[in-house]
């Protein structure tokens, strides 16, 4: 039991996690006596214990699983293993459930892991039409709904898009560009640890006095300094999910610098590779604001900073600025991956290169760029300075052009090719007509007087889910099916992957749609009831809903039988160039057991005889073999 | 290549999907009534943008769907390729060269209205101040409108056809004072005041939301605007500058007069 409590585990962690418990309220009491405040049987004190211990919980449950062993271990001069790689690869489902280094293992555990938040952002979407089906009150009082829209958002934002795009490319971008993993495996691992973390702390927010966080996943100040306790897991759940997110696009970001197999030149990366580089920038540059953002609000809540207190001189519009000039980028955090999916999916399908490959790549760092320039429109009717409205409008109309270039391309792709319409290609055309209409709505939000009538309706509503479940979703609907004989070695059920396509694109639709007109004639969002007038369309809306919510199901279903007993999988089931599909499915360890050359661009289809890589012969691959086996770090 | 008698057949197909849409978007309700000039103005302005924005969705639909039509998988084809095209410059400088002009025309017509909707028109403008406090409006009518003492009412009166300035405040938290039939909303923030400026155009009462997440109450914090002759406007707001000063109190005043 003693060895079972000193090794890596839940074990230990649960112990630590005790005694870190018991760290926050010797702490509390500690502050407290010296300054003279009351010590015990205060409920600002039960408050001031659990705000530290949702900082100090979390970082003893991450040492206690062994996130950070190694480079204690190192800091202390002990000695450290030599890398025996016996935290790599999965040989029983145990292997999931612990720090483990193998990229492939890693991407499979944020895929997993974000797919259960996604079922759980889902549910509370389900209760929040429920209790919209009518005007009135019908189910939960206005603090639950308000938790409901707020812990939906969020956990589907920062506990399903932006990792489960992470985890795609976890599993595949070390093999697309010939890497035996990710430059920083233990790096890796700890990102993803972090966010079971901020998911939990998110969903129990519900169980905190006052209920949980109320005020939107924008947690606009001066409201959420003075919200109850449950908005402080909100604050604190960023952290840890920004944290996650951070080292994981350095991570990307150096894999993609510095780990190309020889004749990877950056013009010979498959798009999906380009676009989680751009994406991993953005991330990199803009995600400290978020963790800022609300770092102002914990310090207002917990010791009265007045960041945002107008009567103590605080300054109201900066949270916005702050917030937003994370937020938009965020955006195209979720959605840029989202186009690399697609490029694969359809140059694959077409059979045929990508139209205009350049030019796919450098609208990505367009979009970058412009990416940082746009923030403020969503403050159009914020009350800051109104000269501020004409150059944000200008570049976030202008931010359209290079996403346009994208939408045309692969419509160029399309033509003339010889389309494979199975489930991966479905969701890829699903998407490109739902989020052409997400930009269109986009665009005209750029224009300042119609966006001053619909900022913060349900026009506010469509336009979101029409990128980001319209968009985002359908892409990664759209990976899932694609690489999922490479992540299981398995085929999933084709008929039944259709049946989920057609479902949820017409639902989709007819669930969002609408939303659009309920925006324009006058209804806000984030409302627990509504005017009578608008009741016929919610009533509409939510039975629409529901069905969406059953299709998810289908998904389910496929996924989990075909992982377990369905057909085998090739190494190649789709005929692709890149090197993810030149090796057996799943890959082996340690993903190449000859390392790959890069000999021409990755989406060389019809070009008789075109290969993007070539394998070395065995004799030059067993010198190199050490550098293979080896993860750098 | 496609066939001649496919792609026309594609062509007509986009062009009526076109027409129909744009007749259909003109046949659906979009909005509340409209009842002010910004309200117009707006209006217009979205039905260029819609008008704009569909033979730019059809197209993207055209080719899917036609790409679908011609293009999918024939028997015998599984293990076929497409044509290696690569790009082509001239469309790929269209394609951004097209939208951008476009995109710029459309902001560029955006700022016009802008500046249209909230120029000044002082020869006739009144001022009124809308307070947000959670969960409910009041607003303030300032000596310079009722000719006597100030009026604190949870009424809203404005008159028609004359330009009212509205001046914005919050007590607490963040607020949005928005009229859906005047299209115009702004936030109601703590510690700045903030505006917008409306000519009513037509008489009635309509709804005023608050568009701003603000607490339990949010859903609630409605209230409505009347729009009223500027004789009934004057009488009405007489009738509470008397009640006022006759020291009805100021928050009660304004339950005299009905809607
Ligand atoms: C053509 C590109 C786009 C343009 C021009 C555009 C424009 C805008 C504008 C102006 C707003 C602010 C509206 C308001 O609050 O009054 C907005 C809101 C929003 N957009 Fe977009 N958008 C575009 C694409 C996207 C994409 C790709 C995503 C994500 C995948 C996205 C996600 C969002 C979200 C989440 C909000 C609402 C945030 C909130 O208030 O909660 N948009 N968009
Ligand atoms: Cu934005
Ligand atoms: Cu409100």
């Amino acid at each position: 039991m003693a060895a079972r409590l000193r090794a890596p585990g839940f074990y230990r962690a649960g112990v630590m996690m005790v005694g870190a418990v018991a760290f926050a309220t010797l702490l509390t009491w500690a502050v407290r006596a010296s300054t003279g405040h009351s010590t015990f049987h205060h409920f600002i004190e039960a408050n001031a214990i659990l705000t530290v211990s949702l900082l100090a919980v979390p970082l003893a449950f991450l040492i206690g699983i062994g996130g950070f062993d190694y480079w204690f271990y190192w800091a202390i001069g002990k000695k450290t293993r030599a890398e025996d790689h016996s935290g790599h690869g999965a040989y029983s489902w145990k292997d999931y459930f612990r720090i483990n280094t193998d990229h492939k293992v890693i991407g499979v555990q944020y895929t997993v892991t974000s797919f259960f938040f996604l079922l759980v952002g889902g549910l509370i979407a389900m209760l929040m039409r429920a209790e919209l089906a009518q005007p009135g009150a019908q189910f939960v009082d206005a603090n639950t709904f308000n938790g409901l829209f707020s812990v939906h958002a969020s956990l589907l934002i920062f506990l399903f898009i932006i990792p489960v795009f992470a985890g795609l490319a976890n599993f595949v971008l070390p093999l697309m560009i010939g890497a035996p993993d990710m430059a920083f495996p233990r790096l890796n691992a700890l990102s993803y640890w972090l966010l079971p973390i901020a998911g939990v702390m998110m969903i129990a927010s519900f169980f905190a006095p006052g209920g949980a966080f109320a005020d939107g996943w924008t947690a606009y100040a001066p409201l959420s300094d003075n919200a109850p306790i449950g908005q402080t897991f909100f604050s604190v759940a960023v952290q840890f999910a920004g944290a996650s997110s951070i080292m994981t696009a350095l991570n990307f970001l150096v894999t993609i610098i510095t780990m190309r197999a020889p004749g990877m030149s950056f013009f010979r990366l498959p798009l999906l590779v380009w676009a989680n580089f751009a994406t991993s920038l953005l991330v990199v540059i803009a995600t400290p604001f978020i963790a800022a953002s609300q770092f102002f609000v914990l310090l207002d809540r917990a010791l009265r900073f007045n960041f945002f207190n107008a009567a103590k001189g605080g300054d109201v519009l900066m949270y916005q600025h702050v917030f937003w000039f994370y937020s938009h980028p965020a955006v195209y955090i979720m959605m840029l991956p989202g186009f690399g999916i697609i490029s694969e999916i359809i140059a694959v399908k077409s059979r045929k290169p990508i139209f205009g490959y350049r030019m796919m790549a450098f609208s990505l760092l367009a979009i970058v760029a412009l990416g940082f320039t746009v923030w403020a429109h969503h403050m159009f009717t914020s009350g800051m300075a109104a000269w501020i409205r004409i150059p944000m409008a200008v570049t976030t109309a202008i931010i359209a052009v290079p996403t346009g270039i994208k939408i045309f391309s692969w419509l160029a792709t399309l033509w003339r090719g010889v389309l494979h319409l199975d489930t991966p290609m479905l969701f890829a055309l699903g998407f490109l007509t739902t989020f052409t209409l997400g930009g269109i709505s986009g665009v005209m939000l750029a224009m300042v007087p119609f966006d001053i009538h619909v900022s913060a309706t349900y026009f506010i509503v469509a336009h979101i889910h029409y990128v980001l479940f319209g968009g985002s979703l359908m892409t990664i609907f759209a990976g899932v099916y694609y690489w999922f004989p490479k992540m299981t070695g398995r085929m999933y059920d084709e008929r039944l992957g259709r049946w989920h396509f057609w479902t949820t694109f017409i639902l989709f639709n007819l669930t969002f749609g609408p939303m659009h007109v309920l925006g324009l004639q006058g209804m806000p969002r984030r409302v627990a009831t509504y005017a009578s007038q608008f009741s016929s369309m919610n009533l509409f809306i939510s039975i629409a809903s529901f069905g969406l919510g059953l299709s998810t199901l289908i998904f389910i279903y496929n996924m989990v039988t075909s992982w377990r007993g369905g057909p085998r999988a090739v190494g190649n089931p789709w005929r692709g160039l890149t090197l993810e599909w030149q090796v057996s499915s799943p890959p082996p360890v340690f993903n190449f057991d000859r390392v790959p050359t890069v000999v021409g661009g990755p989406y060389e289809y019809g070009v008789p005889g075109a290969v993007h890589g070539t394998f070395a012969p065995p004799a030059t691959a067993g010198a190199s073999a050490g550098i293979v086996g080896a993860p750098s770090q | 290549m496609p066939s001649r008698r496919s792609l026309s057949v594609a062509s007509a197909a986009a062009l009526i999907a076109t027409a129909l849409g744009i007749l259909i978007s003109y046949l659906i309700h979009w909005f509340p009534a409209q009842a002010s000039t910004q309200a117009h103005n707006t209006d217009v302005l979205y039905h260029v943008l819609v008008i704009a924005s569909i033979p730019i969705f059809v197209l993207v639909v055209t080719v899917i769907l036609f790409s679908v039509w011609q293009f999918r998988v024939r028997p015998g084809e599984e293990l076929k390729d497409g044509p290696p095209i690569h790009g082509n410059t001239r469309l790929e400088v269209l394609w951004t060269a097209f939208p951008a002009v476009l995109l710029l025309g459309l902001v560029s017509y955006s700022f016009v209205v802008l500046h249209d909707n909230e120029q000044g028109r002082p020869a006739s403008e009144i001022q009124i101040q809308a307070t947000g406090q959670q969960f409910a409006w009041s607003y303030q009518y300032p000596p310079s409108v009722t000719g006597g003492a100030p009026v604190t009412s949870d009424k809203l009166y404005v008159p028609k056809g004359q330009s009212v300035y509205f001046n914005i405040r919050a007590k607490d938290v963040i607020h949005a004072f928005w009229i859906p039939a005047f299209r115009l909303q702004e936030d109601a923030v703590p510690g700045i005041t903030t505006h917008w400026r409306v000519t009513p155009t037509r008489l009635g009462s309509f709804p005023v939301v608050c568009n701003l997440l603000c607490g339990l109450g949010h859903s609630l914090m409605r209230s409505t605007v009347h729009v009223v002759t500027p004789t009934q406007f004057r009488t009405w707001i007489k009738a509470q500058a008397s009640t006022a000063s006759a020291g009805a109190g100021g928050a009660a005043s304004g339950t005299g007069t009905t809607g």
